[in-house]
C-alpha cells in the first residue's frame, strides 16, 4: 500500500519550498564541482542533470533517518547509475548521513566516498552500483523483499538513459510488472547523452515512454529541473499503486554549469581551474 | 553402494527442510523442474519468485532481497549461471551478499543434452571471486546437508549439483558433512585421490582397482573447492607423498587447479590431474562421456599409478 497518508516525514523539512529546495540543488552543484575539480576525474555532467530529482526526493519523499542508515524499514534509494555518484553524495552530505568534510574523500584512497556508490563505504547508500544496468533488478529484490514483509516501504531506482541500452534493465521491466510490483519505482534520467557522445547517435531508442507502457508501467514524463514539475512526478511515482511506475524525467546533462551544459565532453571529465572559477561564480559561490 | 540419486535431488530436500526459516525464499528461471526448486515453489508460492527466462535479473533481485536480510537461494543450469557472471561478481560477491546460487546440470556427465548444457568452467571462474563459497557435492545427502548449512552463512555460495544419478555414500554419516572439510571416504599410504562431485563415486572405484593391484590409495571427497580443505591437502601430502585430482570440468582453474596452487606454494608432492583436456563436449550418455572425456575410472588408475612414479 502506498499513498501520501503514509508519508509522515522523519528527515528534511516537513514542508520543504520550492524554492528551498531550489537552493538545496544550488549547494549540491557547488559539492559536485568541488568533488570532481579535486579529484580531477569523475562525473558532472549526469550527477549536474540528476541534482534536482535527488534534491526532491530526498527532501520531500524518502523515509528515511540520516543518523540511522541501516534502519530495516527505510525507503530504499538504488543510484543504477554509480558513476553519478558526486550527486549522490553531495544529497547525503546535505540530509545528514555524511558531512561536508566527508565529501574531500570522493576517489581519495581509503575515503569513503568511493568512484561509485558503494553501499559498504558510504552511510546512505544502499547498492554498490559502478555496471550499469544492474539497479532496477536489485531495486526489484528490494520491493519484494518490502511487500514480503507487509511493508510500505518505497524503493527508487534511479536509470540513466543510456543505461536501459543494457539488455537487462528490461528483464528487470517485464519481472517487476509481472510481479505488479506497485512499491517499485523509477526516476529516469533522460539527458540524451552518455560517455562517447549523444544516445541518438550510439544507440537510438526510439519511444521510451511507449517502451515502458508496453512493458507495463505507469509512466509520466516531466521536465526534470522544473521543481514543481518534480514535485507533481514524485507525487505521480507516490500515489500510482497499481505496478511499477516511472517518471521520465527529461534533463540536460551538465545543468547549470554553462560550458558543461548539454556538452558530451563533461559526462566524465573534472574542470580545469578556470572553469572551475567560472562553476563558481555561476552558481552564485563567488563574484565575477 | 547400490542406492543411486542425484544431487540436484539433495537440493530440492534441502529448501524443503530450510522452509521452516521465514527468511528462506526461492528464485527461479523457468527450470524450477530441472533444478528441483519445483518442491518448495509448490509448498511455499509466495516465498517462490519466478524471473523468467532472465538469469542476470534473478541474481540482483536475489541480491536486493539479501541486502534487506532475506536468505534467497536461486538456481538454474550451471551453464546459465555463467550468463549472468558479472552480476554474480558485481551485485552479490562485491558487497558480500549471501545470495545462494545452485547450477544443476554440471559438467559433461550432463550427458545427452550436448556441449551447450556441459559446463565445464563454472568451478573455476566463481572461484575467482572473492567472498564466494564454491561447492560440487558427490551425492544426494552431502548436497541436502550443506546446502542446508548455507542458510547460516554470511557469504554468497555457488554448488554445481548434477543431472544424472551417482551412488548414495553418506546415509547417516550427516554428521561428517562440514563446508570447507574434505571427508576421507578411504585411507590408504601410497596416493591421495581427491575428488568433487560425480568423479568421487568414480575415484572410489578407482581405490578398489588399485587395491587389487597392491596400492593402497586414500579418497577424499572434497565437496567445497573454496575456502579450500589446506590442512587436510597437507596431510594427504604427509601421508601419501603423491596426488591425483579428479573432477568432471576443464582441468583449467577448477578442482585441479585449487590443489596445484596450494601445493606449489605451500608444500611438495607430485600432482596428477583428471579433468575435462580443455575442450567442450558433445551428446552421449553419461557415463560415455566421462570415457569420451577421459576421466572415467581407469583413467584415474592410471594417472595414481604416474603419481606414485613420479615421488622423489
Amino acid at each position: 500500500m502506498k499513498g501520501h497518508q503514509r508519508r509522515h516525514k522523519i528527515a528534511g523539512d516537513t514542508m520543504a519550498s520550492v524554492e528551498e529546495l531550489e537552493e538545496v540543488a544550488r549547494r549540491c552543484r557547488v559539492h559536485i564541482v568541488n568533488m570532481v575539480h579535486r579529484a580531477q576525474a569523475g562525473h558532472p555532467g549526469g550527477s549536474l542533470s540528476e541534482i534536482d530529482l535527488l534534491a526532491a526526493l530526498y527532501k520531500t519523499q524518502l523515509r528515511i533517518r540520516p543518523d540511522e542508515p541501516k534502519w530495516d524499514d527505510r525507503d530504499r534509494f538504488i543510484l543504477s547509475k554509480g558513476h553519478a555518484s558526486p550527486g549522490m553524495y553531495a544529497i547525503l552530505a546535505e540530509m545528514g548521513f555524511i558531512t561536508v568534510e566527508d565529501l574531500k574523500s570522493y576517489r581519495v584512497l581509503g575515503g569513503i566516498c568511493q568512484g561509485h556508490v558503494d553501499m559498504k563505504w558510504c552511510p546512505g547508500v544502499d547498492f554498490s552500483a559502478g555496471s550499469l544496468g544492474m539497479g532496477l533488478s536489485f531495486g526489484m529484490g528490494s520491493a519484494i523483499a518490502g511487500r514480503l514483509e507487509n511493508s510500505d516501504r518505497q524503493v527508487y531506482v534511479m536509470l540513466g538513459d543510456g543505461e536501459i541500452q543494457e539488455g537487462s534493465v528490461w528483464e528487470a521491466a517485464m519481472a517487476a510488472a509481472h510481479h505488479e510490483l506497485g512499491n517499485l519505482n523509477v526516476i529516469l534520467d533522460r539527458n540524451r547523452i552518455q560517455n562517447d557522445d549523444f544516445c541518438e547517435t550510439q544507440m537510438r531508442m526510439f519511444d521510451i515512454p511507449a517502451k515502458w507502457r508496453s512493458f507495463g508501467w505507469n509512466v509520466k514524463e516531466i521536465d526534470g529541473h522544473d521543481m514543481n514539475e518534480i514535485l507533481d512526478g514524485l507525487n505521480f511515482l507516490s500515489t500510482s499503486n497499481e505496478g511499477p511506475s516511472i517518471l521520465i524525467a527529461h534533463t540536460v546533462k551538465g545543468n547549470g554549469i554553462s560550458y558543461m551544459a548539454d556538452n558530451p565532453a563533461f559526462h566524465g571529465a573534472a574542470p580545469n581551474d578556470e572553469q572551475y572559477r567560472q562553476a563558481m561564480i555561476e552558481l552564485g559561490e563567488v563574484n565575477a | 553402494m547400490s542406492k543411486m540419486g542425484a544431487t540436484r535431488d539433495g537440493y530440492g530436500e534441502a529448501l524443503l527442510q530450510l522452509a521452516s526459516n521465514p527468511k528462506v525464499v526461492v528464485l527461479e528461471a523457468d527450470l524450477g523442474k530441472s533444478t528441483k526448486s519445483l518442491h518448495f515453489r509448490k509448498a511455499h508460492p509466495e516465498r517462490t519468485v519466478s524471473c523468467g527466462i532472465g538469469e542476470q535479473n534473478m541474481l540482483l533481485v536475489g541480491a536486493g532481497l539479501a541486502a534487506s536480510g532475506f536468505i534467497p537461494f536461486a538456481s538454474t543450469f550451471a551453464i546459465f549461471t555463467e550468463r549472468a557472471f558479472e552480476q554474480m561478481r558485481n551485485g552479490v560477491a562485491r558487497p558480500n551478499l549471501p545470495v545462494h546460487v545452485c547450477g544443476s546440470h554440471g559438467g559433461t556427465h550432463t550427458g545427452t543434452d550436448g556441449s551447450s548444457a556441459q559446463s565445464i568452467e563454472d568451478l573455476a571462474i566463481y572461484r575467482t571471486l572473492p567472498n564466494v563459497i564454491v561447492m560440487h557435492p558427490s551425492d544426494t545427502v552431502s548436497t541436502r546437508e550443506l546446502t542446508i548449512q548455507l542458510a547460516a552463512s554470511s557469504s554468497p555460495s555457488y554448488t554445481r549439483t548434477a543431472r544424472n544419478k551417482t551412488p548414495v555414500l553418506y546415509e547417516g554419516r550427516e554428521e561428517e558433512i562440514k563446508i570447507g572439510k574434505g571427508i576421507k571416504l578411504r585411507e590408504g599410504s601410497d596416493v591421495a585421490i581427491i575428488a568433487c562431485g560425480v568423479m568421487v563415486s568414480q575415484s572410489l572405484k578407482a581405490a578398489e582397482a588399485l587395491e587389487a593391484e597392491g596400492i593402497r590409495a586414500t579418497v577424499v571427497d572434497m565437496h567445497t573447492l573454496k575456502p579450500l580443505d589446506a590442512d587436510l591437502i597437507n596431510e594427504l601430502v604427509s601421508t601419501c607423498g603423491a596426488l591425483v585430482t579428479a573432477e568432471d570440468h576443464n582441468i583449467i582453474g577448477g578442482l585441479g587447479g585449487a590443489v596445484a596452487e596450494h601445493v606449489v606454494s605451500n608444500t611438495f608432492a607430485p600432482l596428477e590431474r583428471i579433468g575435462v583436456h580443455d575442450r567442450f563436449g558433445e551428446s552421449g550418455q553419461a557415463d560415455e562421456m566421462l570415457d569420451v572425456m577421459r576421466i572415467s575410472t581407469p583413467y584415474i588408475v592410471a594417472a595414481a599409478k604416474r603419481a606414485i612414479a613420479r615421488k622423489p
